[in-house]
């Protein structure tokens, strides 16, 4: 045997089967149906929306990959997820042109300052609705509702506008349909300005009448637990956010059921799930501790249901969420995780096979003293 | 994954499931010829070298020791052939450094039957003859550690061993050598435990073995039962436990939080815990060298890998050089522009040597040889900066946080990385750079910023 050309290198020398391009992908396939729900909801308008808003996420990414102002590749897959998902949180009919700027925003204030993947402090997707929030405040409170007749043959006219000019006013169109201009405000908007409530067994499913809403809560959370049970997405996160979101709601309407609206209105209404369960997870501007993880969670449900109820604005998930990936930095650094053999030393005890200090020595008294305990996770008899 | 390990009590939180590959666990283990010459570095273990005691053209005999130190960590050495010594200097070592080596030339036609060894009972014998006897083998764990044998079992005047874990979990996949043993050497092992026992005082021994090796656990078990009904010691002494599969379950410390739901305090030794902590491997070679009063010639060896031709555990004689162990294995020929990767040890923890001439040391437990395609799926894995998706920080077992560690190693902050978060409790064992979807080398890092960590405190 000749002597082979050996290449080098360091332990270990295997390695999961998981990539950033894996995760991505998988997170990229687990929003299409959503995104296939929301074309079915608002016809090509939504579809016009969601391509134009990704293409501007990816034409930034490549500039910005390409100028090597950030870290990263096109294939990673990452703008898409911001694409898709800033489309989503986007009013379907949104003037085109704003929609492209959005996603421009997004990945070069929300991404490329910062460095890229990995190195956000703040969702890109969230910045780039920010942004727009921001600057066309008219635009992103229009909505239309859905199942409107003709929907995948028209546009709703305010998108189509020309860039820099100011889209036609939907609610002549609206009316022109017959539907009076209520019917465009969001569910929250119509509690939080009229005090109409909806239904939350409507807003679970999305798929009852004429409702200005996005996808469905019952889909997205389906395609969350697709993600989290394939660990490509953490479920704390999303548990943490509803469950404290519900909590808070639940004591404000037990507190004064009148003044408050029930805590499913508030679960499943505006972009609470869509935020629980693909923003606030967004890896890089979350905690990477466990317990962190569950801090920074409820820290967005708390403030989602506050600033809803006591903001001017009707929806607070987005701003929440900006606010606790700031804090994450923070959130982190008070819940780093213990190493082994530094907490409370005797934390799993109860699940020992042997007791640590052999008063016996007999393997019969040792399965008499102390439960078995594989496959048995009951609690030791006091 | 929490909750499915919850209810299986998985005894250790976090670690990982890397696939297990075991591709030789059904292989008898075989001898592997004896090479024509072999090479014995002075330092095959932690502590001091020996000093050699042979001289150039001298003839040994298989078994002779050829190099001694009086110092208390540190083992002599035996010859592994009968032969001339033919040359003491350097030669290549595993870690990439040329090493003090012996280099004996074995005698043709000599029968290399061990000629050295002189039987002895030790069945009166004290804790401390026994420790003695041991030393003299020259044996280290053979796990991979290679801490001194005799050093690890003696137990300080102030402390006090009541148990005696013995280690048969070989969490890291591929290896297979631990678990041929306990299924083939099942009475050298009870052997040895009854010197390990004897040695430190212990009143109870505990073999804990993955539960992925059935076989091997019924085997001991019967062998157990067996050894105890004639009388060969104190009936229910010596147990078995099947512990979940799961890497790094044969670290010390994840071993005895398996068995006893303890965890070791931070920077400690089982030592506190009362317990000694030994490797299967070790004892069943102790406990066929003890009474013959031989030295450690020869280790089981699982050589393997998707490169090899004849995968199988061999009991390969210590000092054989790579190249001959990979002729034998039937590594296919070689066309110098095929890459390959050789690994001493496992695939979560071993080295990757750059040499052929490195001879197999008694800390070597596998040889492992992957091909340029194996790598190749690596190799492509483009490297991203920390996506902070948390995946180390749910697979370290010693519950560091290798992202925030692997960020401060970016900056060369080491005294925080040291002071802040723990970085000396790493051991090293490769978790959270399997997991890394963001492919980050971590624990290179980890040993560069411990080194420099190291370097500093000395300084
Ligand atoms: S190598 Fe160190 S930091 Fe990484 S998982 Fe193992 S113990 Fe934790
Ligand atoms: S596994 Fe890698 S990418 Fe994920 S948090 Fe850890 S270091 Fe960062």
């Amino acid at each position: 045997m000749t002597q082979p050309l050996i290449e080098i290198r360091s332990a270990p020398h295997v390695q999961g089967p998981k990539s950033v391009e894996t995760i991505m992908r998988h997170v990229v396939y687990s929003l299409l149906p959503i995104c296939a729900f929301y074309v079915f909801q608002y016809g090509i308008s939504a579809l016009a929306s969601i391509l134009v808003v990704t293409a501007a996420c990816l034409f930034a990414e490549r500039y910005f990959v390409r100028t090597g102002t950030q870290a990263g590749r096109l294939s990673d897959y990452s703008a898409v997820i911001t694409g898709l998902l800033l489309a989503l949180t986007l009013p379907p009919g949104f003037p085109l042109w704003m929609g492209a700027v959005a996603g421009l925003v997004a990945i070069a204030l929300g991404k490329a300052l910062f460095g890229g993947i990995g190195f956000n402090v703040f969702n890109p997707a969230l910045v780039g609705r920010a942004f727009v929030q921001a600057a066309f405040p008219t635009a992103i409170a229009t909505y239309t509702p859905s199942f409107l007749a003709g929907r995948f043959t028209e546009f709703i006219p305010s998108s189509l506008a020309w860039p820099l000019m100011i889209p036609a006013d939907a609610a002549i169109w609206l009316k022109a349909k017959n539907l009076d201009a209520l019917a465009g405000a969001t569910p929250l908007a119509k509690w939080k300005f009229d005090g109409v409530l909806a239904n939350a067994g409507d807003l679970l499913t999305s798929l009852s009448g004429n409702m200005a809403v996005g996808p469905a809560p019952v889909l997205i959370l389906v395609c969350g637990a697709y993600l989290a049970l394939r660990r490509f997405m953490d479920w704390r996160i999303p548990l943490a956010i509803i469950g404290s979101a519900a909590l808070t709601a639940w004591l404000l309407y037990a507190f004064d059921g009148v003044r408050y609206p029930n805590p499913f209105f508030m679960l499943f209404s505006g972009g609470l799930i869509l935020g629980a369960v693909y923003m606030a997870t967004d890896m890089a501007t979350s905690p990477v501790t466990p317990k962190g993880m569950w801090v920074y969670g409820a820290l967005i449900g708390l403030l989602t249901v506050v600033i809803r109820y006591y903001s001017g604005l009707p929806e607070g998930v987005m701003y929440a969420i900006l606010i606790a990936n700031a804090a994450s930095p923070l959130i982190e650094r008070i819940t780093q995780p213990v190493p082994f053999g530094r907490g409370v030393l005797d934390r799993a005890k109860k699940r020992a096979t042997y007791p640590l200090n052999p008063g016996y020595i007999s393997r019969e008294e040792a399965s008499a003293v102390t439960p078995k305990k594989r496959f048995l996770p009951k609690k030791p008899k006091k | 994954m929490k909750l499915v390990s919850y209810f299986r009590g998985e005894a250790f939180q976090r670690g990982v499931h890397p696939p297990s590959c075991k591709l030789t666990a059904e292989r008898k283990i075989r001898r592997l010829p004896f090479p024509p010459k072999v090479t014995v570095p002075l330092s095959q273990h932690i502590g001091k070298a020996p000093r050699p005691i042979v001289r150039v053209g001298q003839e040994v005999l298989r078994g002779q020791p050829i190099a001694r130190s009086d110092e208390w960590l540190s083992v002599p050495h035996h010859a592994p052939l009968s032969g001339v010594v033919e040359f003491i200097g350097l030669r290549p070592g595993m870690r990439g450094t040329w090493v003090e080596s012996i280099v004996i030339r074995a005698h043709p036609g000599a029968t290399q039957e061990d000629l050295w060894g002189r039987p002895r009972d030790l069945s009166q014998a004290s804790g401390q003859d026994i420790l003695q006897a041991i030393w003299d083998t020259g044996m280290v764990g053979l796990g991979g550690a290679a801490f001194p044998t005799h050093a690890k079992l003696s137990v300080p005047k102030q402390a006090k061993v009541h148990t005696l874990v013995v280690n048969g979990c070989e969490c890291e996949p591929y290896l297979t050598c631990d678990h041929r043993v306990m299924v083939e050497h099942a009475h050298d092992l009870i052997h040895g435990i009854r010197y390990a026992m004897r040695a430190t005082g212990a009143v109870r021994a505990i073999i804990g073995v993955e539960d992925n090796k059935p076989d091997a656990v019924a085997v001991l078990r019967q062998a157990i039962a067996w050894a105890g009904a004639g009388g060969a010691f104190p009936e229910g002494t010596i147990h078995v436990e099947a512990v979940p599969t799961k890497y790094p379950q044969g670290a010390e410390r994840m071993l005895i939080m398996a068995l006893f739901g303890t965890e070791m305090p931070a920077g400690g030794l089982p030592i506190a815990l009362g317990m000694v902590v030994s490797n299967v491997g070790t004892l069943a070679a102790l406990g066929a060298l003890l009474p013959a009063g031989r030295g450690l010639t020869e280790r089981v060896v699982t050589i393997t890998g998707p490169g090899v031709a004849r995968p199988g555990d061999y009991r390969v004689i210590l000092g054989t050089p790579l190249k001959f162990v990979l002729d034998y294995a039937g590594v296919p020929a070689v066309d110098a522009l095929d890459a390959r990767q050789v690994i001493l040890g496992g695939p979560m923890m071993g080295q990757a040597i750059g040499s052929l001439d490195v001879p197999i040391t008694k800390g070597v437990s596998g040889v492992l040889v992957f091909r340029h395609e194996d790598m190749q799926e690596r190799e492509a894995r483009q490297t991203y900066p920390c996506i902070k998706c948390g995946e180390c920080v749910e697979s370290c077992p010693m519950g560091l946080n290798p992202s925030t560690l692997g960020m401060l190693a970016a900056k060369r902050e080491y005294d925080q990385m040291g002071e802040r978060y723990f970085l000396g409790d790493c051991f090293e064992c490769g978790c959270c750079t399997y997991v890394c979807p963001s492919n980050i080398p971590l624990v290179q890092q980890f040993r560069v910023a411990k080194q420099i960590l190291r370097e500093k405190a000395a300084a």
